[in-house]
């Protein structure tokens, strides 16, 4: 075998109906892996708890891209060898199709009595009477037909193939769109305290992933301002403190420098700007604090985004950072409970409930020091960089302050917003895939219910001056009753039938 | 707000069409069995049940419609109106806990697999009316009645609110779905077991129990048209999760676990209705496919809500 015999030879093995069999099941097995350990696409964080759970095996599932299943080199190999498959075996398909539908309905059998489907009667007209009856009957329920030497042929039903080739061509299309969207769109996340807003450029969003064709300075310059969010919670029964709905104000103002508008978003109900949406995703408390340092300035007077340790209560942590203290910066960690209360054993306080029925807040550690030194994150501090003021907790209601030591000072809580977190996203690829999806399951419809059919009819004189009418059926996949209704209008009602054929339908 | 006389109601209509299913069950196989009891008494009738056993299955095709004869009792067409009766109850008990939290009702897993089984009762009384699938009764019970058991046993959630990611008339469309094709998949799931079983016993010889089980083709072409009904169907419920998950979630995609098994299923699937056109692959192997196929839609279901960890997480386990 030479080198293109042996190309050929590949290429054959390659688009054949066992390799798509086996290519479909490792796309299928492949997948498994993604849904079983945390993808960093999708959840980063227990990415980085299981490698600290897993500290031998981790990085050896790191090796096989076990934690970026969808995005890893083997897995792209399995789906480009499906689609290169697919394209293969479709695109000759769909040519081949196209010539037989030019092409005459292939001539008739000579023993039609072999056929699956098969009846024969006697007929009081002519064979050419009977011929054109069958004939116009045919062109009559849509089959092609062809009148050749005492018989007709005919055949329907391409819309199987032509459905079965728009489902595999919309696949490909849908595995373009994607692409398309992957390579062209982009992703922000940001959060958002009430009162405060961000406009749409990269260096806005505290996360930013853009496609690999996007160009960063070009996004289209949307502004949009958070006015207030409300949660409602179940206030009674077994799901207590479970939440009813979300709801935040907005005011945005599109690109085109358009005056603003109002919005309310909620989940399930996105914002649609310049081509790109914006979602409601999470949410959470921004207490409220003044800081006033050594001097008896205001050093910070503000909210601070907390971080919710806990879906049901929001009991929240985070830090605050006065830059502006004089003369050394002052920082502090805190907790804040929405509804707070003393647990049974009355020696700790919990939150009870997610909503700000009994806002407090305890401020733990207090720091003194170059505080921008440390880490940029507005939710964390590095205590070993600093002096650390006072250890133990204090507990503080709004409108209540406390003194720092050796007179660094001093907090007053002042009360608390709420923060939402949003996301943008901008996705070329979405309408085209909806598109291919659509087209794929109309295709796959109309494949599977309609079936290729070939009907012949012969008629030729007999001795006795009757004519025999002989009908033939061949369907692809189970016959049809299709048949046995043709036989039924040709057949005149007092023709005598062949006892074994008439209408018959064997294996 | 939860109406609790009528979720009380629902979970006594549920109570009924189990008991009502498994009487059903057992006149299905008291029926397959060939019995046929004189009024009033169970005695069956010897004869045809002593053909089947250890000689190979008898080569002339079951007459699926004899009508009973004359005195006996038949056995077939009192599970069949149990099995109505039982359906009547089942939707009854699906409305009534519908109407008792006004919203739909599938949107935990107890209330989701309830759902499913009647999808399935209903494929199977649809096959019972167009195909003559009445010998699939017996074994589509088996599979329901153990489905609302587990329901009722380990997924109960009393009635209740929604998380507000489940607020969406979308919820009417790609939950609804993903019902009507998992309900069709478990009719097909039964028949492929059948044809494997039919199989077996056309080389081996029919145990006594299953004397009138048609040939083993008749469930071949069963499970086919069942999988071919709904795999567009399920198509069609992860385009509209897609849809749906990019209202919710800011993209249509995303492989979180649940999108992952869906896909998988869809890939088995079609791997199967790849392989009845493959050389080599049709009959036993393909129905092998479609049986793992099966496996991971149950996986679906149940293990990737208990094990896995991702958005799909209202199951309320
Ligand atoms: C992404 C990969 C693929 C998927 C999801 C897929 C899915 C399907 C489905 C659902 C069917 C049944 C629908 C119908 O009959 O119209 C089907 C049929 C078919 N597919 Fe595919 N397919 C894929 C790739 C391929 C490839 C690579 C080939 C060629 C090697 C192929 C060739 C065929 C053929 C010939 C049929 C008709 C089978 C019959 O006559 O019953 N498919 N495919």
């Amino acid at each position: 075998m030479g080198l293109t015999g042996w190309l050929r030879w590949t290429w054959r093995q390659l688009t054949s109906m066992r390799t798509a069999l086996v290519l479909l099941f490792l796309v299928a097995l492949g997948a498994v892996p993604g849904s079983i350990f945390p993808q960093r696409g999708m959840n980063p964080e227990r990415v980085v708890q299981y490698f600290d759970e897993h500290k031998t095996l981790a990085p050896i599932l790191d090796r096989f891209s076990a934690f970026d299943v969808f995005a890893a080199p083997w897995f792209a190999a399995i789906y480009i060898l499906l689609f290169v498959s697919l394209a293969g075996c479709v695109i000759p398909r769909t040519w081949q199709l196209l010539q037989n539908v030019r092409a005459q309905p292939p001539s008739t059998p000579r023993n039609l009595g072999r056929l699956p489907q098969h009846a024969t009667f006697t007929s009081a007209k002519t064979p050419d009477e009977a011929l054109a009856e069958a004939h116009a009957l045919l062109k009559g329920r849509r089959f092609r037909t062809a009148l050749a030497d005492g018989s007709v042929a005919s055949e329907k039903g391409y819309l199987h193939e032509t459905g079965n080739l728009v489902f595999h061509l919309s696949l490909l299309a849908l595995l373009f769109s994607v692409g398309m969207g992957a390579l062209f769109g982009y992703k922000g996340n940001v959060l958002v305290t009430e009162g405060l807003g961000f406009s749409n450029s990269a260096s806005q969003y505290d996360e930013f992933r853009p496609g690999k064709l996007v160009d960063a300075t070009e996004l289209d310059p949307f502004r949009v301002t958070v006015k207030d969010f409300q949660a409602d919670y179940i206030t009674e029964g077994p799901q207590y403190g479970q939440a009813k709905d979300f709801a935040a104000r907005l005011g945005y103002q599109g690109s085109s420098g358009a005056a603003e508008k109002d919005y309310t978003l909620r989940v399930n109900h996105p914002l649609e700007i310049d081509g790109s949406k914006l979602y409601l995703l999470g949410h959470g408390y921004s207490p409220t604090f003044k800081v006033t340092d050594a001097k008896g300035d205001v050093a910070f007077n503000g909210p601070a985004p907390f971080l919710p340790q806990d879906q049901g209560s929001l009991t929240s942590e985070g830090v605050v950072k006065a830059l502006d203290a004089k003369p050394e910066q002052l920082a502090f960690m805190a907790v804040f409970w929405p509804t707070a209360s003393r647990s049974a054993d009355g020696k700790t306080i919990v939150s009870v409930f997610p909503g700000p029925e009994n806002p407090a807040v305890s401020i733990a550690g207090v720091f003194a020091g170059d505080v921008s030194k440390g880490p940029r994150s507005v939710y964390r501090i590095d205590p070993s960089m600093l002096t650390r003021l006072k250890t133990e907790t204090n507990v503080l209601t709004v409108g209540q302050s406390l003194k720092f030591p050796d007179g660094k000072g001093s907090v007053e809580f002042t009360g608390y917003k709420e923060w939402v977190t949003l996301t943008v996203t901008h996705d070329p690829g979405r309408l085209p895939a909806l598109i291919s999806a659509a087209l794929a399951i109309a295709g796959l419809v109309v494949s599977f219910m309609t079936r290729r059919r070939r009907v012949w009819v012969r008629a030729a004189a007999a001795d006795d001056g009757s004519t025999v009418v002989e009908i033939g059926g061949l369907t692809l996949g189970a016959p049809t009753a299709e048949f046995d209704d043709l036989v039924k209008a040709l057949r005149p009602d007092d023709a005598p039938t062949e006892p074994v054929a008439a209408g018959s339908t064997k294996e | 707000m939860v109406n609790t006389d009528l979720a009380n109601t629902s979970n006594n209509l549920l109570l009924v069409t189990v008991l009502l299913y498994v009487v059903a069950m057992l006149a299905y196989a008291a029926d397959l069995a060939g019995t046929k009891a004189p009024a009033g008494k169970k005695v069956p009738t010897g004869k045809k049940v002593l053909e089947g056993v250890g000689a190979p299955a008898p080569a002339e095709p079951v007459d699926l419609e004899k009508e009973p004869e004359e005195g006996g009792r038949d056995w077939g067409r009192f599970a069949i109106v149990v099995t109505v009766f039982g359906w009547l109850a089942h939707a009854g008990g699906v409305l009534t806990r519908g109407l008792a939290v006004e919203r739909w009702p599938w949107g935990n897993m107890y209330e989701f697999v309830v759902a499913i089984c009647l999808a399935a009762v209903t494929g199977y009384l649809i096959l019972l009316v167009r195909q003559k699938a009445k010998f699939l009764g017996a074994f589509v019970m088996v599979a329901v009645v153990i489905g609302l058991g587990a329901a009722t046993i380990w997924l109960y959630q009393a009635p209740g609110e929604l998380v507000p990611a489940l607020k969406s008339y979308w919820i009417a469309i790609h939950v609804t779905a993903a019902i009507v094709a998992s309900g069709g998949f478990t009719v097909g799931f039964v028949a492929t077991l059948l044809y494997l079983a039919a199989v077996r016993f056309e080389t081996k010889g029919r145990p006594a129990f299953m004397a009138k089980l048609p040939k083993a083709e008749e469930f071949d072409r069963l499970s086919h048209k069942a999988i071919m009904f709904v795999f567009p169907i399920w198509t069609f419920a992860i385009i509209a999760g897609a849809i749906w998950a990019d209202e919710a979630w800011g993209r249509y995609w995303g492989w979180d676990p649940k999108e992952t098994w869906s896909f998988i299923v869809f890939a088995i699937y079609a791997g199967y209705l790849h392989a009845r056109a493959t050389a080599g692959w049709k009959g036993k192997k393909a129905a092998i496919v479609s049986l793992v196929g099966y496996a991971a839609l149950l996986f679906n279901l149940v293990g990737v809500n208990v094990f896995l960890n991702g958005l799909h997480s209202y199951s309320g386990m």
